[in-house]
């Protein structure tokens, strides 16, 4: 087994480097076969790798010793139990789905191979992530999905708004990185290990003194280290503050958009804080401080979400809100049903990325929703998969969303740690919001009248069989994936002892699917989700003059809305141009100025002028010379005879 | 034949590591005007890949395991001042004797065709300098080691003064001057150390005699002066950009790579194990300085709008992190500041290469005479991205093992420091990467741009070498750490002993 282990993300950076290196030289066809094949095998084995999983052969072991300092083994190795062959089968399996959903989106692009080779080596980083068994490689798969994408926000690289986006989004997590690699430290200062299992014993046992914080506040150490690690997910998962890259992750291609800023990357702080359950468990305060940020976002970001034209933006900005669901249950202890909302959303919303970039390229790159409109009897399959995405996404039943957004709901429900009434409101008012601009964007698309010209839609026709056939292989588990995990994610069956299950969070919460189903129909959820969905109906069918009404009165909640809280211009403002101003201050006047121009050119000039003055000295006259020797004499005299 | 040859690689291999790339030197000096350059610069190239090659026997050669000096030779130099020819390795002097080899031969690969006046002087300087590198590396005698010390500033100053930019007499004698004031202080404090143990300049007897408090915060203060300025430290690091600006390619590639590592290595060598009292008194203005190096010149390397000159602050900022982790007396730390001196050789020095690259076409380092070369030369935008992300500390490559390790050792002395240290995972990402902003990426900015042509089999090589290096160290640092285990924790016990 352990070499399949090894197999598993080794396809995948070897497919990479076959098609970065080699692609102009076999081609664009076998560039897509050559990985296509590795992530499929990848998918097959991890598929594999859950059987056996699930038949309780928990693997945990070293792989190489990457640096022994100061008494401490790095190791690199993996943790194999049922989180992690969870996020393995869902990493292969949706960038399974994208590898072929590239072939046809991008089939004119000139950076064809370069692009399968990024997105197998982010498919290599990702499981690389998600099967660590210690701190160290979670950072390095961390940091190396970082990097893909970097290098696929900014992939159309002659966009000025690209390139710039791709370094606000890896600036923005360095600063999560920043908080992560401190709480690692502190980890490893506590424990002396960076390996879970030691860890999360040490971490049972541990009782030492707290910190002394700043303004002698005192901090038990857990909380610290929970904290920290916390920035790090907020960062990679998009957390207000740190939420400001994601949005503008949308200038790389549409195929990323679904994988890395929808379905996988951006949940690999979801995974970790689960993965950290142990020690999260062991801090209330770090767990508020996780369910209010988580609640912040979920509601900010999807009433943003209504106001956005944008087809990418709308579903990002719905990806941001439903992140702040994980990070809500998250805070409120039910790792399980987190990760199961994880699950569920990485398909629906892979589905609902996918279906946009299906009528994106229908369009010829447009992506202004009020410039389409009545695509449904076009694009007939690209309809119903993203309607049923978005009846999973607005949670309603069956789909996948409903069962994992509900357990979420209910978790908050019956949590009474600090920040739960407040989280609970979010979420609930979260719920209408989302089911509102789901299928505002249903009907902007795909009902009404076309809103494009006319030469556009003689063209207009269903997209190849490449995307389509993704996008029916994900609205499957969007439908069906909920129903089939609801049981055992809520009893915790499901994760089994990879995660904490504390039983006052969510044991009270035990139900099949059906009766969750019928559960359903008496709590406010479900009603929420269905007002929401009627309400767009009246905006945006029934009465399409209703929103430029309501925006044209309320000006100042849509203007706030519309410049997004107006983070970007701050971080600009104070970031941006003020660490350049800064940096100018400090060279100009400092460097220059101080130390160039007084202390190092200024004694030159000491020097300089001294040496005028002595050189006067040296006339070259005979008689100064002998003027000067006689003074001097008669001073050595008289100063002998002193003496 | 055959025995002598044996005897030699057994028992004088340090001297012919110093010595044979010397008379290489002379030899390449004697092959004449530029009508000879294709013979100068094979002589160079087979020279330096012939120490390169020695110098691996040292390595192979190497016990993990042994606290003394490996490889050592002693013979008498100058017998009525008990001064010695005496030479000896431990796994720090090793890596960095490595370290000096290796890019000696990138150094005269990448002058190959772009130095095409007075090629022989060149080749010569860079293999001259090479000997007296290593020389520093593995003087076991204070004398010789001064000896060696100041005569790498001279084909330095030549390189720079001669092949160097339009402003290249102001930068060489700057750089001249800073550096031979701090190193006076440290001949005086050689001097001073001699009387104390009774007439020898023998390093290691300076590291074992005893010490009053004072007279080691004096010593420690002189020496501080010589190594501060080599490293460079701030506030006396402004040398350091106008060298690296006026300097040729490949000096600025020697300048970063190797000579500043000098200044860390003089503080292994000499201030920490001499003074070990002064230095842990005053480790907390160093550390106050290394991270004010760290936080302050990512600032004013975030505002610099030549290429050259960025990397050069860059690299003041990364060596920041080098006497960070040096003063903190950790394990760790010190081991991850020597990894970080190795990475920063590698790194620096291909980012150094990878502006030559761009400035041998189109003859500017200013950034804005870039933009979109990623659209002209695909293949030298992936190294220059690659080592630019090696620059801001990615893991997998070199430049993150030494960070981490430093930061690690940073925390378990203060959180603070580890937070003001680790601020450069923002900043050292945000200059670096705004500078690949503006001249890799973006649509193509103008014609000279447009007309580039991506590097040719030599560059490739090149950099495709230093590539492997950091991608290298990145994944397995292990077999480096191993190297220095040993001398790490026999510095660092021998620190904690007091020698008052």
């Amino acid at each position: 087994m352990e070499t399949i282990y090894i197999l598993i993300p080794l396809l995948c950076l070897a497919a990479s480097i076959v098609a970065g290196v080699t692609g102009h030289l076999i081609g664009k066809v076998w560039t897509h076969r050559v990985t296509i094949a590795a992530v499929g095998l990848a998918l097959i084995l991890s598929l594999l790798v859950a059987v056996d999983v699930f038949r309780g052969n928990v693997f945990q072991g070293s792989v190489y010793t990457w640096a022994i300092s100061g008494g401490v083994s790095f190791e690199i190795g993996f943790l194999i139990d049922r989180l992690t062959v969870v996020m393995m089968s869902v990493v292969a399996f949706v960038s399974l789905m994208v590898h072929i959903y590239t072939v046809g989106y991008m089939h004119d692009d000139p950076g064809y191979t370069r692009f399968f080779s990024y997105i197998s080596l982010f498919t290599f980083a990702m499981l690389m992530l998600v099967m660590a068994n210690n701190f160290l490689q979670l950072f390095f798969g961390w940091e190396a999905v970082g990097l893909v994408s970097y290098l696929l926000i900014g992939f159309w690289h002659e966009r000025e708004s690209a390139i710039a986006a791709n370094m606000k989004a890896f600036l923005v997590n360095r600063v999560g990185d920043l908080g992560f690699i401190l709480g690692i430290a502190a980890v490893l200062y506590l424990f002396g290990s960076l390996d879970y299992a030691t860890v999360f014993t040490g971490a049972q046992n541990y009782n030492g003194d707290p910190v002394i914080g700043p303004l002698g506040f005192k901090w038990e150490w857990m909380t610290v280290i929970c904290l920290l690690l916390f920035v790090g997910a907020m960062g990679k998962s998009a957390q207000v503050p740190l939420h400001v890259w994601l949005p503008d992750s949308m200038e790389g291609p549409t195929p990323i958009s679904a994988l890395i800023h929808a379905a996988t990357m951006v949940t690999a702080g979801i995974f970790m804080v689960a993965r950290m359950s142990p020690l999260f468990e062991l801090t209330t305060t770090a767990l508020s401080v996780v369910l209010v940020i988580g609640a912040v976002t979920a509601l900010l970001m999807a009433l943003v979400g209504l106001v956005q034209n944008d087809i990418k933006r709308v579903v990002a900005y719905s990806t941001l809100s439903q992140l702040g669901y994980m990070t809500v249950a998250l805070g409120v202890s039910a790792y399980s049903v987190s990760i199961f909302h994880l699950a569920t959303h990485a398909f629906f919303k892979a589905l609902l990325f996918l279906a946009a970039g299906s009528v994106i390229i229908a369009l010829h790159h447009e992506q202004d929703m009020r410039r389409m409109g009545g695509l449904r009897r076009s694009m007939p399959v690209t309809y119903i998969t993203a309607v049923i995405g978005s009846l999973a996404l607005a949670g309603i039943p069956p789909f996948a969303g409903f069962f994992s957004k509900d357990a979420i709901i209910e978790a908050v429900h019956l949590s009474n740690i600090p920040g739960s009434g407040f989280a609970y409101i979010a979420v609930l008012s979260g719920v209408v919001i989302t089911a509102f601009y789901s299928f505002r964007l249903i009907f902007m698309v795909f009902h009404g009248k076309p809103r494009f010209s006319d030469q556009t839609s003689s063209h207009l026709h269903e997209s190849p069989r490449s995307v389509t056939i993704p996008l029916i292989l994900l609205a499957i588990p969007s439908l069906a994936a909920g129903m089939l995990m609801v049981e055992s994610a809520l009893s915790g069956a499901l994760f089994g002892n990879s995660i904490e299950y504390p039983s006052a969070a969510e044991g009270a919460v035990q139900y099949t699917a059906l009766g969750m189903v019928l559960h359903g129909f008496f709590t406010p959820p479900l009603w929420l989700a269905v007002t929401g969905i009627a309400l767009a109906w009246l905006f945006y069918i029934r009465y399409p003059l209703l929103p430029g009404l309501i925006s044209s009165r309320l000006t100042l909640i849509y203007r706030v809305l519309l410049r997004k809280y107006g983070f970007d211009e701050l971080y600009q403002m104070v970031f941006a141009n003020g660490g350049r101003s800064f940096g100018n201050w400090l060279w100009g006047f400092i460097d220059i100025k101080l130390i160039d121009g007084l202390a190092v050119n200024g004694t030159a000039n000491v020097v300089g002028w001294i040496s005028g003055i002595a050189r006067r000295l040296q006339s070259g006259y005979v008689y100064h010379y002998a003027f000067a020797m006689i003074i001097g004499l008669v001073l050595l005299m008289s100063w002998k005879l002193w003496a | 034949m055959e025995a002598l040859g044996v005897t030699i690689l057994d028992q004088h291999i340090l001297s012919l590591l110093i010595w044979l790339p010397m008379i290489g030197g002379v030899l390449v000096l004697s092959s004449g005007g530029d009508q000879n350059a294709p013979l100068a610069r094979k002589l160079a190239l087979g020279f330096s890949l012939a120490t390169f090659i020695v110098s691996l026997s040292l390595y192979t050669g190497f016990d993990l395991n042994e606290k003394n000096m490996q490889f050592v030779e002693h013979h008498s130099w100058v017998a009525p001042l008990n001064i010695f020819y005496h030479l000896g390795i431990d796994g720090i002097s090793l890596l960095l004797i490595l370290l000096t080899t290796l890019l000696t031969v990138i150094v005269v690969i990448a002058g190959w065709e772009i130095i095409q006046e007075r090629v022989a002087q060149y080749m010569a300087a860079f293999l001259i300098m090479e000997g007296l590198m290593i020389g520093v590396f593995s003087a076991l005698d204070a004398i010789l080691f001064y000896v060696f010390w100041e005569a790498v500033l001279i084909p330095m100053f030549l390189i720079i003064g001669i092949w160097g930019g339009p402003n290249r007499v102001y930068a060489a004698i700057k750089f001249f001057l800073y550096t031979l004031l701090g190193s006076l202080l440290m001949l005086v404090a050689i001097v001073y150390l001699y009387f104390a143990t009774d007439q020898s300049f023998s390093i290691q007897e300076f590291h074992t005699t005893p010490l009053g408090f004072s007279a080691q915060v004096y010593l420690f203060l002189a020496f501080f002066a010589a190594f501060a300025v080599k490293v460079p430290m701030f506030p006396v690091h402004t040398w350091l950009p106008d060298a690296h600006v006026e300097a040729p390619t490949g000096g600025s590639v020697i300048l970063a790579a190797i000579t500043l590592k000098m200044g860390a290595y003089g503080f292994l060598r000499f201030s920490i194990p001499i003074t070990p009292d002064a230095a842990h008194s005053l480790a907390g203005p160093v550390i106050g300085l290394s991270l004010v190096a760290v936080v302050y010149i990512a600032f004013v390397a975030l505002v610099q709008r030549d290429m050259k000159k960025l990397i050069a602050y860059s690299s003041i900022s990364h060596m920041g992190f080098v006497t960070l982790g040096l003063f903190i007396f950790d394990a760790q730390g010190m081991e991850g500041a020597i990894i970080q001196m190795i990475s920063h050789g590698f790194v620096s020095g291909a980012l150094f290469l990878c502006v030559g690259v761009l400035y041998d076409r189109v003859h500017s380092r200013e950034i804005t005479s870039y933009g979109g070369v990623v659209n002209t030369m695909p293949v030298f935008a992936a190294f220059f991205v690659f080592f630019a992300m090696a620059n801001a500390g990615l893991p997998g490559t070199s430049g993150f093992v030494g960070e981490f390790l430093v930061i690690l050792g940073s925390f378990r002395i203060n959180g603070w420091f580890a937070l003001v240290a680790g601020s450069t995972l923002i900043l050292g990402a945000a200059y670096t990467l705004w500078m690949i902003k503006r001249v890799v990426f973006g649509p193509v900015a103008n014609d000279k741009v447009k007309a580039l042509q991506d590097i040719n089999g030599r560059e490739t090589l090149v950099l495709t070498a230093l590539a492997a290096g950091v991608l290298a160290i990145g994944v397995f640092p292990l077999p480096l750490l191993e190297v220095v285990h040993v001398s790490v924790d026999n510095l660092l016990q021998h620190a904690a002993q007091s020698k008052l």
